[in-house]
């Protein structure tokens, strides 16, 4: 029987350690010319270098060093004058070289840390994560076991290899031993993994799709007795790919750890996996097992001595923090609590600023995308940044909301013309034949023929019982198809029956 | 014979139109054909494509194209360098049948200067050892006398040279592959400075080490060669960007007056054949001669450069041989797991000399034992380095014999390695530091008759001062023995 969470912080105190390893955007490899583009036909995008072929030898991306410059500038790190690469040896087929160029002793930045804030019952509560280092490595091929139940290569009964992911840059982030965040361990887990994304995200270096692998947490969790000073053994649980999964990880990994001590049982240094389905992990790798990597400087490369000058470019160079501009822009556009969470969750903070940039008033912009745009996404089970519309779509159609040219019920088949790849919204309108009737002799047209359908409400009105004008404008509406702007037939109308 | 003339004798035929690049080409792969029987220097005798490269130059001269000096000269590469579609053994079972689908920046700049690949020659497996005996296809034996060897690793480069099927050869030198063959073959073998030539596509034994060589039968044709495979190349992050140094017109300078010769005292004495130290002090007396002044200086750490070369280079190799593993290329072995297949196919395609250098190395790269071994090993090397940019304040070059025997029997040697490994004293120290070294024939041992060498090294880019002071003495020794010492090799393929 598993110990509930609650019993698990009354006795314990956890410490977690958080290694996040980011695919880095630029468009060739680490080390060599081959395009890094997603999903491409298996090995199409190899080549004698990230393939390891006897003889070829590795040449730094500059952009590559430049990208992680500007990731360990943007997470307060120290930038090394000089940091090597280093090999890290252990044999897996989907490595070409049967060693992975890294780096050890020497990263090239160091020191830094990220304050991230947290939404208790018991308030905002901020934390400060310690950056242990930020270093340089390439990603490995891909193995795909067929056959078999698991997936696992234990049981399959052939594997297939895929280098296009081999020589991929990847920088990985490991933290200094986090404590201090007791109960709220896994959700200081989470949000830190979120905010790291947002950061890299903002520096452009990287599309941080947890998803396809592009953002992977490996989350190191141990348990001390409250007050104690030693630290527990740690598990280390692997490629986690959500930010829920972060939490969840982390809070499995607590309960876990917590039902061995209670038992006077000591925790195994292993690595873990994390399983979506279930929420729990299973062992993969003790300490015992792990192979002794037997580093050493990589004698192919020279050192990286990034120039002062250079470093000091990049550093002016960096965009606005993202905690501050959320908190600019909220200032800005006087934004509740609640709706900015809102934004930030469905992750359109990006276009609703870029919407009002084009000059969209941002109570319009954020209702647009917070509103019909987020609907449609969630209809078609997406997230709304994939939708095939634009800040400048949503800018122009509330243009026209403004203008009086488009009612929002007009402006709402616009937005889902665009979504459906109809066009831009001046071709939807075109196309659609959407135009608001504005031609007062139109619109006197449709009123006469409401009144004349409905008279005793007319005469309600009249009589100066102005709500029941309604029907009559609805029937206005009917008459237009939508057409028509509501405030001006309600003016008219009014008018006519001689309220006005 | 037009195949015992020198690469630079056959370049000038070539252009005034005296021989086609074709009939040059056919000569020596006629040549090949007659004596490798005995000689076994190539693994791999390139005969369509070293002609079509021939037809190539021929056609591009008549076509009025202004040709590289050495257009047309045939050459043999070492089986270490990848060439593309030509078969790349690197002289182990690992590798048998595979057919590299890129070329070595070496091979590139052998093939846009229209220098004529004849073929693939043999060395000790991945370039470990130093007779050529541990080549996992048979051992290359010495034109001079076949029952002995050719030195190594490269002693396939180095026999196709003094056996007169090519009149140049690619080399690779980690701790002595390049000069130890020229000074047991009589011909002249250089070591460039640490990045003077690419490594892109020269299968990796020890990187921080290995360095690709021009081999020839006399200095201006190692010359000609290094200008051809030198300089910098983007694809070798370790190559040096500054321009190579002005080798060939060093060699024609052939000067040694005013110069500081450095004797290392270190690099003679115990463990030295007499005949081979009597051959390098006469050297010393032809460089004072020509107004050379010889002094002598200490290197007092090279006592330990042996060692550290056994730890460094093992632990390289433990890690740069990793990648063969049956699943790209190469030999496979074996069914089962990936790993099953990884470990039968590395039992197997691996000879005993390649596996007691993984493991050595990978024992001296284990936690733990970093520190002690290579970590150690790292700290000599700068110690060694410091003893040269010592000894370079005294002296403009060092000099010392370049391999303290004449070439020994085959299979003297094989079961007592590190009796194998000395042979590498005086030619480790360089490759330790970076510098470089030439190895050229300085006349026969007395008491077996056989090719000495007289090795000079220099500071890094300083490889000018190579050929300097190496062609003044090959020029002064020539003059002496009337003709160039190959002349006095037996003549192969007489039975």
């Amino acid at each position: 029987m598993a110990l509930s969470y609650e019993k698990v912080i009354e006795k314990y105190e956890p410490v977690l350690g958080l290694e996040v390893h980011v695919e880095l955007g630029t468009k060739s490899k680490m080390f060599c010319g081959c395009s890094t583009e997603f999903g491409a036909a298996p090995n199409t995008q190899v080549c004698p270098v990230c393939l390891g072929l006897p003889g070829a030898l590795p040449a730094v991306n500059g952009k590559a060093i430049e990208y992680t410059i500007a990731i360990g500038l943007a997470l307060n790190c120290s930038i090394a004058p000089f940091s090597r690469f280093a090999r890290k040896n252990y044999f897996y087929p989907d490595m070409p070289k049967n060693f992975q160029t890294s780096q050890y002793d020497e990263p090239i930045c160091f020191g830094g840390f990220l304050n991230v804030k947290i939404d208790t019952d018991e308030g905002v509560k901020e934390y400060r994560v310690e950056i242990e280092r930020v270093h340089m490595e390439e990603d490995t091929g891909k193995s795909l076991h067929m056959g078999g139940a698991t997936g696992r290569i234990h049981g399959a009964d052939y594997s297939l290899l895929d280098y296009n992911r081999a020589g991929i840059p990847l920088v990985e982030i490991v933290t200094k031993p986090l404590t201090g965040t007791e109960k709220y361990a896994p959700e200081v887990a989470r949000a830190y993994v979120s905010e790291l994304r947002d950061i890299l995200r903002s520096l452009g270096v990287s599309d941080v799709k947890m998803e396809q692998g592009s953002l992977r947490c490996d989350a190191n969790v141990s348990l001390r007795l409250i007050g104690a000073e030693k630290l527990g053994t740690r598990s280390e649980t692997k490629n986690v790919n959500s930010l829920r999964s972060v939490e969840r990880a982390v809070r499995s990994e607590m309960i876990r750890h917590a039902g061995i001590l209670d038992k006077g049982e000591r925790v195994i240094q292993e690595t873990r996996h994390f399983h979506e389905d279930t929420g729990e992990t299973t062992p993969g790798r003790s300490k015992e097992q792990a192979e002794d990597y037997r580093y050493f400087p990589e004698p192919d490369l020279v050192p990286v001595a990034p120039a002062a000058d250079w470093i000091e470019k990049i550093r002016s160079s960096l965009p606005e923090k993202p905690s501050v501009r959320r908190k600019r822009i909220q200032e800005e556009w006087q934004v509740p609590d609640k709706e900015m969470a809102a934004m930030i969750n469905a992750d359109v903070l990006d276009q609703v600023e870029e919407t009002v940039k084009l000059g969209a008033d941002p109570t319009r912009a954020r209702s647009w995308w917070l509103g019909e745009i987020a609907r449609l996404a969630n209809e078609r089970e997406v997230p709304a940044v994939s939708l095939p519309i634009t800040a400048n779509d949503v800018a122009e159609v509330v243009a026209l909301i403004v203008n009086g040219e488009l009612t929002d019920k007009l402006a709402r088949q616009v937005v889902e013309g665009v979504i459906n790849n109809e066009g831009r919204p001046s071709e939807i309108i075109e196309k659609r034949g959407i135009k608001v009737v504005s031609d007062d002799s139109a619109l006197l047209q449709a009123i006469e023929k409401a009144v004349a359908a409905q008279p005793d409400v007319a005469e309600k009105v009249r009589g100066g019982h102005i709500p029941a004008a309604g029907a009559l404008i609805g029937a206005v509406m009917k008459e237009t198809k939508g057409q028509a702007d509501a405030a001006k037939v309600r003016e008219l109308l009014l008018k006519h029956l001689g309220q006005g | 014979m037009i195949y015992e003339k020198n690469a630079t004798e056959m370049a000038t035929a070539l252009e005034k139109g005296e021989i086609s690049a074709v009939e040059l080409t056919r000569a020596h792969l006629d040549r090949i054909a007659a004596v490798d029987g005995e000689v076994k220097a190539f693994l791999y005798v390139d005969n369509e494509g070293a002609l079509a490269q021939a037809r190539d130059v021929d056609q591009r001269r008549k076509s009025g194209e202004k040709l590289s000096p050495l257009a047309g000269v045939p050459l043999a590469l070492k089986d270490v360098m990848v060439q593309q579609g030509v078969p790349t053994t690197c002289g182990s079972k690992m590798l048998e049948g595979w057919r590299p689908p890129y070329d070595s920046t070496v091979v590139s700049r052998l093939k846009a200067a229209g220098v004529i690949i004849l073929g693939k020659t043999n060395m000790d497996e991945f370039a470990m050892g130093s007779s050529t005996e541990n080549s996992a296809y048979f051992p290359t034996h010495n034109p001079w006398d076949l029952t002995r060897i050719p030195g190594g690793s490269g002693g396939g480069s180095s026999a196709s040279l003094a056996a007169f099927e090519a009149p140049l050869a690619i080399g690779t030198d980690t701790g002595g592959s390049i000069r130890q063959p020229a000074a047991v073959t009589g011909t002249v073998g250089v070591k460039p400075t640490y990045g003077g030539v690419s490594r892109y596509g020269l299968v990796a034994f020890s990187s921080s080490l290995d360095q690709a060589g021009p081999c020839a039968r006399n200095v201006l044709d190692a010359a000609y060669l290094h200008e051809v495979i030198g300089g910098y190349d983007p694809m070798d992050s370790t190559s040096i960007s500054a321009p190579i140094p002005p080798v060939v017109a060093a060699a024609k300078n052939a000067s040694v007056k005013g110069m500081k010769i450095g004797v290392i005292k270190e690099l003679q004495g115990d463990g030295y054949q007499a005949g081979v130290l009597k051959r390098f002090n006469e050297s010393l007396e032809e460089l004072a001669k020509l107004g050379a002044e010889i002094v002598e200086v200490s290197c007092p750490n090279f006592e330990y450069a042996l060692a550290a070369y056994y730890l460094i280079a093992p632990s390289e190799c433990s890690s740069n041989l990793a990648r063969f593993d049956a699943m790209r290329y190469g030999i496979r072995v074996g069914e089962g797991s990936a790993e099953e297949v990884m470990n039968a196919t590395r039992e197997v395609g691996f000879g005993k000399e390649v596996k007691r250098r993984i493991i050595l190395g990978t024992y001296a790269l284990s936690s733990g034992y970093y520190d002690a071994y290579y970590g150690s090993a790292q700290k000599v090397r700068t110690l060694i380095s410091r003893d040269f940019e010592n000894a370079f304040t005294k002296a403009d070059v060092l000099v010392s014999p370049t391999a303290p025997t004449t070439a020994f029997k085959i299979g003297e040697k094989s079961n007592d390695p590190i009796a194998m490994y000395l042979n590498d004293i005086a030619t480790i120290p360089t490759n330790l530091a970076g510098v470089c070294g030439i190895s050229i024939p300085s006349g026969l041992a007395e008491e077996d008759g056989l090719p000495a060498g007289f090795q000079i090294m220099a500071g890094a880019m300083k490889d000018d001062r190579l050929y300097q002071v190496g062609a003044a003495l090959e020029v002064a020794l020539n003059s002496k023995w009337g003709a160039p010492i190959l002349s006095k090799a037996p003549k192969l393929g007489a039975k």
